[in-house]
């Protein structure tokens, strides 16, 4: 029996066995700065690291999005930020951090430099690591504790994976996006159905995707609750790759390719699952509760809590989200709108949104933000034009970072706030204390900014 | 970490799927760069909520929280399992659980519990009758005790070797040197690398 590219990809790093569990070797190692803890470990164990040039730092989670010459307000987030640059430092380990052209959003810079390589196992101390699964990488998020096993040894000890196959076939209609199709498998698979599985994404509808709708997809495997996503890389992976500052180039790139070429699930491998979706019938779509399973296509209703498998689950998310059921999604009206996000931050994902917002107004009453993933997007973005197109609409146009996403920062929603938001987790007070989040894509969250209220962007292109 | 055995106390009932470790430990508390003083933390949003059940007298010093499934799920953060153990919690009992929580309590020492969903609701059943009743989770049989029943329970049996052992994955990883020595020597040379001076 043959094996799929996840196990191909496990087998290759795999060293041995230790107790039952397996020992893989990490190709690479993405840190941000809430992994001072793991730091504090090797400093406790007399440890250094032990391949720093396979260790890349970035600042994200808590830094400020606006003014950068500003000193930090945040006396724990300055400091959190000097430990993490004390650290690499001391250890030698690369940092992209404030100040850096490469500073970004841990997801969004790794594929962006090419250091996220076809064939990799990689680790970050972030449940979205999934995303660089995209270039066909292997790549886990763990706790701080395995951060620091891996700063230690460049290992992970780790139980075998099962694996399931997410066929997704069809052409995406117009105003449709890798986001909807993300939400679509979340919804499908159930919010933690996929747990103790990596997942492959296959089918037509992937392989016509551009490598950053790519990324949207894998990413969000976090909230399908899988151990990580990946997609086969195939000429969209090494056109994307090729020429990156840290891709192989030359002869090395000649060779590299050659490898990668064949990192693909055999035909004759089996799946413990294998779940399929028709990407012709997807529409946009609209999260309504507090899950990123509870979603709807613009054009339906918020269901009502008895239509509803878990009828207290849902009442519990309706009065968070201050919904009585059965609502129009196009008549929720929205306070805040935030465009960013590992998910979604990504240089098309602001051209999408810049396309909806150009010529038009953010309407009155709405605080809407865009916030680049990465110096190098804001960069780009800004030598087309696109800044401009946000601020003379009326959006906020700011520095890279996960902002709003978690809200550890400033940038966080008032209690009651309804947000049309383009990041991943609509949780409970996610983007602040009582806040109530929307996950849509990027040209939907760009239409409700301009129209106040959520609206169907297939009728506003 | 010492090795865990057995857990024996009174339960906390938290009748709700899909709790996430956002609830757990809101991010607020994640700019620390201490391990300790989660603690008072815990479901801080939710404990505004006079009637949750953590502001629930009846329910003080429990060690073992009983939660609905998919628990600990969304962002990887060990500081959730650090504040429900330094809260005093010594296991949590759940239909299921986020791997990366159960990751976490392998290496932390919080026993991730996972059980039949008739056990879950006999377990809450039992709490709401008598808050006072005391359960077992015995992690050698893997079986949770009960007053009036007894069931066994699921975990992955690497998690149950660490957490019975107390073990520490860098000593066992550090025993493999030679190996992890010999792997590296037969990577590719074109693997990334970056040079700390002059980042590109």
């Amino acid at each position: 029996m043959g094996s799929t590219l996840a196990q191909k990809i496990w087998d290759q790093h795999r060293i041995g066995e230790v107790r039952g569990r397996d020992l893989l070797y990490i190709d690479l190692h993405l840190v941000h700065e809430l992994g001072s803890q793991a730091f504090g470990g090797l400093d406790l164990r007399g440890l250094p690291v032990r391949r720093p040039e396979q260790t890349v730092a970035t600042m994200d989670h808590n830094v400020p999005t606006g003014d950068r010459t500003l000193p930090i307000a945040d006396p724990l987030a300055a400091k959190q930020l000097q430990v993490l640059r004390d650290n690499c430092e001391r250890h030698g380990v690369p940092l992209f951090g404030l100040g850096s052209a490469r500073q970004g959003i841990v997801h969004v810079i790794g594929p962006e430099a090419g250091l996220t390589q076809p064939g990799m196992a990689m680790a970050c101390g972030d449940s979205h690591t999934a995303t660089h699964g995209a270039l066909g990488a292997l790549a886990f998020g763990v706790g701080t504790s395995q951060v620091e096993h891996v700063l230690a040894t460049q290992c992970l000890l780790l139980s075998p994976l099962r694996q399931l196959a997410v066929d997704i076939e069809g052409a995406l209609a117009p105003g449709v996006t890798a986001k909807d199709v993300a939400l679509a498998v979340v919804a499908t698979v159930g919010f933690g159905g996929a747990a103790g599985h990596v997942i492959e994404y296959r089918g037509s509808t992937v392989r016509a995707m551009s490598m950053e709708g790519r990324l949207t997809l894998c990413n969000m495997s976090a909230e399908a609750g899988a151990r990580a996503g990946l997609i086969a890389p195939d000429a969209t992976t090494f056109s994307f790759l090729e020429g990156r500052t840290y891709a192989p180039s030359g002869d090395d790139w000649t060779a590299a390719t050659a490898t990668w070429a064949r990192l693909r699930t055999d035909d004759d491998a089996e799946f413990d699952s294998v779940v399929r979706i028709d990407a012709t019938t997807l529409e946009p779509t609209v999260t309504w509760g507090t899950t990123p399973a509870m979603s709807a296509p613009v054009s339906g209703r918020v269901p009502r809590a008895e239509e509803t498998a878990s009828h207290s689950q849902t009442e519990r998310a309706l009065a968070y989200m201050g919904l009585a059921g059965g609502e129009r999604i196009v008549d929720l009206p929205v306070d805040r709108v935030f465009i960013g996000s590992c998910t979604n931050s990504r240089i098309e994902d602001l051209r999408a949104a810049a396309a909806v917002a150009a010529g038009q107004k953010v309407a009155a009453g709405v605080r809407a933000m865009v916030v680049p993933g990465s110096m190098p997007v804001k960069a780009q973005a800004e030598r087309e034009g696109l800044d401009a197109v946000f601020r003379e609409a009326g959006f906020e146009w700011r520095e890279p970072g996960c902002s709003m996403c978690l809200g550890m920062n400033e940038d966080v929603a008032g209690p009651g706030e309804r947000c049309a938001s383009t990041s991943n987790r609509n949780f409970e007070g996610r983007q602040g204390a009582g806040a109530r989040t929307h996950l849509v894509s990027p040209e939907m969250a760009a239409a409700a900014a301009v129209a106040g209220h959520f609206v169907d962007v297939r009728e506003v292109r | 970490m010492a090795g865990v055995r057995t857990v024996r106390g009174r339960m906390m009932p938290l009748e709700r799927d899909d709790v996430d470790t956002d609830q757990i430990m809101p991010k607020q508390f994640l700019t620390r760069v201490e391990r300790t003083g989660y603690g008072a933390h815990v479901f801080h949003d939710w404990r505004q909520d006079p009637s949750f059940v953590f502001n629930d007298a009846r329910f003080a010093g429990a060690s073992v929280l009983v939660a609905g499934s998919n628990f600990g799920s969304g962002s990887s953060r060990e500081h959730a399992v650090w504040g429900l153990l330094q809260y005093g919690f010594e296991a949590v009992v759940a239909p299921s659980f986020s791997d990366i929580f159960v990751g976490n309590c392998a290496q932390s020492g919080l026993l991730p519990v996972r059980v039949q969903h008739e056990t879950y609701r006999a377990l809450l059943a039992t709490v709401e009758a008598d808050p006072g009743a005391e359960v077992v989770v015995d992690l050698e049989d893997t079986r949770v005790d009960w007053p009036a029943g007894t069931a066994t329970f699921d975990i992955d049996p690497m998690v149950r070797e660490a957490l019975l052992h107390g073990l520490d994955d860098v000593n066992l990883i550090l025993a493999e040197e030679e190996h992890i020595v010999a792997y590296e020597r037969r990577r590719p040379s074109w693997s990334v690398r970056v040079p700390v001076e002059g980042s590109r």
